[in-house]
């Protein structure tokens, strides 16, 4: 079975044995708030109200009790907290910070300072729909919103990977190949208010693993100081973080963003095998999480909690004799090209599950693997379904009715309609 | 896997029924998933909650459509609400309910021998032990007499952890006489 945490039996035997692990029942939103509070996060700065999630809430009782050393810093909106861990980050802070919906709408202008100052904060995204209407369930045109802001998207599938992740979030992000903040992404309710079995680590165990707190690792000489600093706000060494910088050098200061952005993918990779090695449980190769594709003639693409439906369903078809396999996209950002054409280049159909639409044009997901398709000699055919807007409930049904329709493709040969509105009422 | 599908009103504790109950579930070493289904957030409106278990774990994220047991908080939500709806065949349908059988079955609209009822006296013994009428975990009790879904030893363990002092005390006193007081009728 290629589903993380389940091989843990049949594996070698991780560092830390499962009977040193702490198994609790959580929801997603407690498993991050744990994760968070695990990793010695120095700053979190978060606004307190709606959208807000229980993440913070959670956390804020660790800070109440005395259990975490961390300055919390109740802000007066999104804006405010993005732009207060981005603060704290410049400091050398290891900063935290989770929103949903319309909170990630009101960061948005301060995402890219944060990752175009280098900045290695892990912000956590329940994911839920945009207004209006109003509407609090999930969908990712949230995270969708900051595809384009230079951050690492890593979309997890359930409240164990919630967990795990976040804690990895931190070793990424502050990798000195990287130095890019990291958005972990999980599905509003579907995860954050679904309690589940799962393990932790014992504290100091995640403490090893990052290293201890955070360590700033670049450095600069500066010339009116006379001396090599460390890279970050000091009073005793100033320096200016993000000055202006015009079209004589704007764009060559892109250029190692775009490196590093490109190295993140690498790095996820290695990250994911090191947690392996330490707890057992590992997610794919870190960036994609493939079941079945290897022989399938039709392969459905899926980002989030969702993948766990469409591959049950993916394996009641095989028992009926149905070739087909699905791929889990855990890394949205950077877009792991090459891994995502050698999971699909052998099929005959491939379905592009997106939980979000770029209005005018397709879902975000499917653009990026017809990008994938076009350098190769022979495509497989590519059908995009839109689903789930709105907290839309997936059942195995719908998921079913899906996987018909593109067996239908497979039989005609073409796709009728190259973008679909999956379980919406006519 | 053993669906259970929870009706309550919103602010009788569904979903912290749900969730005590997959805690008591972990601690046995089986795996759980417990979630709401939320809707406009207000008190006394109808609500659900979903409890999953099972020996392998848990793949699906999406709502229980045909749950093996169905457990009713409130007896007044059977004049609105079709808590029988995609029921298993054969399934289990766990009722605070104060009254005759026959009253019940007509209250649920189904004929006898369709599912296994339960019926608990619920809102009593809870006005009787807690001095309020919150139900939430007496149902916990009923369910498991009609399912050995979880012990009572780690149900114990889970329901301190969730109201620590009297107030555990006091609901697992509650959970033990509902469990005792549950017949199938």
């Amino acid at each position: 079975m290629r589903w993380g945490w389940s091989r843990v039996s049949g594996g070698k035997v991780p560092k830390i044995p499962l009977e040193k692990q702490v198994r609790m029942a959580v929801n997603g939103d407690e498993a991050v708030a744990y994760a968070a509070k695990h990793s010695l996060v120095d700053v979190v700065a978060a606004y307190p109200i709606t959208p807000q999630t229980i993440i913070v809430e959670k956390f804020s009782e660790f800070v109440a009790d005395g259990e975490v050393h961390t300055e919390f810093v109740p802000v007066e909106s999104e804006h405010s907290a993005m732009s207060a861990v981005v603060g704290a980050a410049a400091a050398g802070a290891r900063a935290f910070t989770a929103t949903a919906s319309q909170g990630l709408a009101l960061m948005w202008e301060i995402l890219y300072i944060a990752s175009s100052l280098r900045l290695p904060i892990v912000l956590a995204v329940v994911n839920r729909a945009l207004s209006a209407p109003i509407n609090i369930h999930c969908d990712h045109s949230d995270a969708m919103g900051m595809r384009d802001a230079s951050w690492v998207q890593l979309f997890v599938e359930n409240t164990q990977e919630a967990y795990d992740t976040t804690i990895q979030a931190f070793k990424i992000a502050e990798d000195p190949e990287v130095l890019l903040p990291v958005a972990v992404n999980l599905d509003g309710f579907v995860l954050s208010h679904t309690l589940e079995d799962i393990y932790m680590l014992p504290e100091e165990e995640v403490h090893k693993f990052l290293g201890g707190y955070r360590k700033v690792t670049g450095k600069t000489y500066v010339d009116y100081l006379g001396k090599e600093v460390e890279v970050k706000l000091d009073p005793a060494n100033p320096l200016s973080f993000g000055p202006l910088d015009l079209y004589d050098y704007y764009f060559e200061h892109k250029v190692p963003q775009i490196e590093a952005l490109k190295k993140a993918k690498e790095v996820v990779k290695r990250v994911n095998e090191e947690w392996y090695e330490l707890t057992g449980r590992k997610y794919g190769d870190g960036v994609i999480d493939a079941w079945g594709v290897e022989d399938a003639d039709i392969i459905v693409t899926v980002l989030g909690s969702t993948a766990g439906t469409v591959r049950h369903v993916a394996k009641q078809l095989r028992r009926e004799g149905v070739k087909v396999g699905v791929l889990r996209i855990r890394l949205y950002r950077p877009f792991p090209f090459e891994e995502v054409a050698n999971a699909i280049k052998g099929a005959k159909v491939v379905g592009v599950m997106d939980r979000a639409l770029s209005f005018g044009s397709f879902g975000p997901s499917y653009l990026d693997i017809a990008a994938t398709l076009y350098t190769m000699k022979e495509r497989p055919l590519l059908v995009n379904y839109v689903y789930g807007l709105g907290g839309r409930d997936v059942p195995p049904s719908l998921v079913r009715k899906m996987f018909e329709d593109l067996i239908e493709v497979e039989r005609k040969g073409e796709a009728d309609k190259p973008l679909k509105l999956l379980g919406v009422r006519e | 896997m053993f669906e259970v599908r929870w009706h309550g009103r919103g602010g009788q504790g569904a979903w912290t029924a749900a969730n005590l109950l997959a805690t008591a579930v972990m601690l046995d070493g089986r795996h759980v998933q417990s979630f709401p289904a939320f809707g406009p957030e207000r008190a006394g409106a109808p609500v659900l909650a979903f409890t999953r278990i099972s020996d392998e774990p848990i793949e699906i994220h999406c709502m229980v459509y045909e749950p093996d047991a169905v457990v009713v908080l409130d007896p007044t939500l059977l004049a609105t609400v079709n808590v029988v709806e995609g029921l298993k065949k054969g399934g289990s349908i766990i009722v605070n309910f104060d009254g005759d059988a026959e009253e019940l079955y007509k209250a649920l609209g189904v004929s006898k021998g369709e599912y296994r009822v339960f019926a608990v006296p619920a809102t009593k013994l809870a006005l009787e032990i807690l001095k309020r009428p919150i139900t939430n975990t007496a149902m916990i009790g009923a369910l498991l007499k009609a399912h050995p879904l979880a012990s009572m030893e780690n149900l114990e363990k889970a329901v301190k952890a969730r109201f620590p002092g009297k107030m555990g005390e006091a609901n697992m006193e509650l959970i033990r006489r509902a469990y005792e007081s549950t017949k199938e009728v």
